[in-house]
């Protein structure tokens, strides 16, 4: 498989009166062409900016200020605004994980999935009955595509009139109209209830499989990563701290936060048995030191993690930023 | 013997007529959140009230404390009729029934430090004032895990599972015998809600707590409940001891819900039941069984008759017309 994405050291930072904080700090990562890499972590540990940074849809008072992205062989930091913009959408497509906000509530599902193909797509035929008619028929079947009955009439409704389930699909239409090479979905299943949530995964898992898609799914849900991804990263207070194939990862976690999150999970076999949760809290990520992030929390820690701890290699296409790894194995 | 009892209980909601259709005689439409409910918790156990979103499980939890007065039916508390108390008795035995809130930021009021959010329950029962309460206020937030110089501060000096064992605080400073515990962790990230899971588990043990625990998360009831009760469009449709419904489920719905569950580790050993559609209005449930719209294993009699609620098991009922077929959504998905 060749690589689709390529991301190296990236550093996003935000600028807040109070001072700066290293939202994202040395991520590195690659998306191989039709994988779909799970992005895990909880909330504020820099997954969701990872991602907009990599669209270039960070705005001022954050900045991205190190890192190198290729995508599909471009330079994704050296483009232009308007290059940038002939790529999101058309190569690169995201879904937001509040379908409601992202949606605009003043045009038709229908004109807003218009509006995508009338940006990027250069193989609609110019005649303007037949390009209208071309823009409807995509249109129709896009929304056939995800699994929304009766497309043809829903194209004129409004977001409103649809359930939070239909919405999210809505979304993946639009995410898709162009089919692109990347798509990267945002937490696309929090707000939904379990029965609509495995509706929409396999929705996106299906579609994957029939265009060559690669996904990014951020999510906060090791449950959802151990059943939907080939590769899985976790990060922590801005940085990876573990990744790997997702059975590995899941199957034999090696980095203390891993470990601490599976472990918090409640299930059902688990009854009676007390649960270890992480203790402590997430730090504040302004004016971090450069050491272990996780130290405060974590069970292993030694006075020497107190140092920048760089990702070490711990098994075939796995990597852990940890120290004591040999304690993990 | 049961701490709490709920017969029949239902809350109706009646939508408003403009004066156009109150001139031409129209109807008012009714959202029945809740259905005829019933339901018991014994005392010191954790009954755990699963269902999706919009199926009225927080409101059958908020009927209950009669903070949303119940249109129907009867809640009895350790042998008293909660639904017939006059608003003074109603106080005096809210004392003994608390609430957890799901939201840590909405449930908390901003202008308030938290010695006044905690302390409020004292003042109202009139258990204790001044250096008492204060000091009562402290000792409960130390016993969830805050510290006593925090006791000044507001609550958007703390992050999210803080304010949460603020909320939780609140509930046990008047020292009471039954929590409805409403999605208290929902919001939290794994980590924390670890966390709060562990607390709340250990101050059951400690102070001989009974909980109605609700949630959507069926891994989380799967892990701290004795009971659990399934609930679809304002009914409850299945329920029993955990391991019998989390292991034999009997409803259809039950049997789509535990499928839909992504699992961790071990690959699935069962297939997976692809519900169709999103649930129903509840402005305008279906006729019969209310999940026959959803429902793979759905007959015709399905469509006109409701089920009757039968035994399947030891203390293990279910509401459905395929039972005695044996059915199982899973056999035939694997």
């Amino acid at each position: 498989m060749t690589v689709l994405l390529e991301v190296t050291n990236l550093r996003t930072e935000f600028s807040a009166r109070a001072g700066l904080v290293r939202a994202v700090d040395g991520v590195s990562l690659q998306i191989s062409r039709g994988e779909c890499l799970g992005v895990v972590g909880e909330s504020g540990s820099g997954k969701s900016v990872t991602f907009a940074s990599i669209m270039g849809l960070v705005r001022p008072p954050g900045r991205v200020t190190q890192g190198t992205i290729f995508f599909d062989g471009c330079d994704l930091r050296g483009m232009s605004p308007e290059e940038m913009r002939a790529v999101r959408g058309r190569d690169i497509a995201m879904t937001m994980q509040d379908a409601l906000t992202a949606l605009n509530p003043a045009l038709t599902v229908g004109e807003q999935l218009a509006e995508v193909l009338i940006a990027h797509d250069e193989t609609l035929p110019t005649g303007r009955a037949a390009r209208h008619n071309a823009i409807k028929d995509r249109c129709v079947e896009m929304l056939g595509l995800v699994g929304i009955p009766s497309p043809d009439s829903r194209l004129r409704q409004y977001p409103h009139e649809f359930s939070g389930g239909m919405r999210q699909r809505i979304m993946i239409a639009i995410a898709l109209a162009c089919r692109p090479k990347l798509l990267i979905a945002d937490e696309p299943t929090t707000a939904l209830d379990v029965t609509i949530q495995a509706q929409v995964l396999e929705l996106i898992s299906d579609i994957r499989a029939q265009m060559g898609m690669a996904v990014a799914l951020i999510t906060h849900d090791l449950g959802v990563v151990a059943e939907h991804c080939d590769r899985v990263m976790v990060m922590y207070a801005g940085q990876v701290v573990e990744e790997g194939p997702t059975d590995d990862v899941i199957g034999h976690p090696r980095h203390p936060y891993t470990r601490g999150l599976l472990a918090s999970i409640p299930r059902p076999a688990m009854r009676g048995q007390p649960l270890t949760p992480i203790v402590g809290q997430v730090p504040n990520l302004m004016g971090l030191a450069p050491q272990c992030r996780f130290h405060s929390r974590c069970p292993l820690a030694q006075p020497s993690c107190l140092v920048e701890v760089p990702m070490l290699p711990v098994g075939p296409g796995r990597r852990a930023r940890c120290l004591r790894l040999e304690e993990t194995a | 013997m049961s701490l709490l009892q709920v017969t029949n209980l239902s809350k109706h909601y009646e939508g408003r007529l403009s004066l156009a259709q109150r001139l031409t005689g129209g109807r008012k439409s009714v959202v029945r959140a809740v259905n005829g409910v019933s339901l018991y918790v014994n005392k010191g156990e954790v009954l755990g009230l699963i269902g999706e979103s919009g199926c009225g499980k927080s409101t059958l939890g908020r009927a209950i404390l009669r903070l949303h007065e119940p249109t129907e039916g009867k809640v009895e508390f350790d042998g008293t009729d909660v639904t017939a108390l006059s608003p003074s008795a109603l106080k005096a035995i809210r004392r003994r029934m608390q609430i957890i809130f799901q939201d840590p930021y909405a449930s908390l009021n901003p202008r308030r430090t938290v010695a006044e959010i905690v302390g409020l329950p004292l003042a109202l029962h009139g258990i204790a004032s001044g250096d008492e309460a204060r000091a009562m206020t402290t000792q409960v937030l130390q016993r969830v895990g805050l510290q006593a110089d925090q006791i000044d501060r507001y609550p958007h000096q703390f992050s999210g599972g803080q304010r949460q064992r603020i909320g939780i605080a609140r509930a046990l400073v008047s020292n009471p015998e039954f929590i409805v515990c409403d999605e208290p962790v929902s919001a939290l990230d794994v980590s924390i809600q670890a966390q709060i899971i562990a607390l709340l588990l250990e101050l059951k043990q400690e102070l001989g707590l009974t909980y109605l625990f609700i949630s959507h998360d069926i891994s989380v009831i799967g892990y701290l409940s004795d009971r659990v009760a399934v609930m679809y469009l304002g009914e409850i449709v299945e329920t029993g001891p955990v391991a019998s419904v989390l292991d034999n489920p009997r409803h259809p719905y039950t049997q789509s819900l535990l499928s839909a569950v992504p699992e961790i580790g071990a690959k699935r050993a069962k297939g997976r039941v692809r519900l169709q559609g999103d649930l129903p209005s509840p402005l305008n449930p279906p006729k019969g069984c209310k999940f026959h719209t959803r429902c793979p294993l759905a007959i015709p009699a399905c469509q006109t008759l409701a089920p009757v609620t039968q035994t399947v098991g030891l203390d293990h009922f279910a509401a459905c017309h395929r039972l005695e077929e044996g059915l199982s959504l899973l056999e035939s998905a694997r």
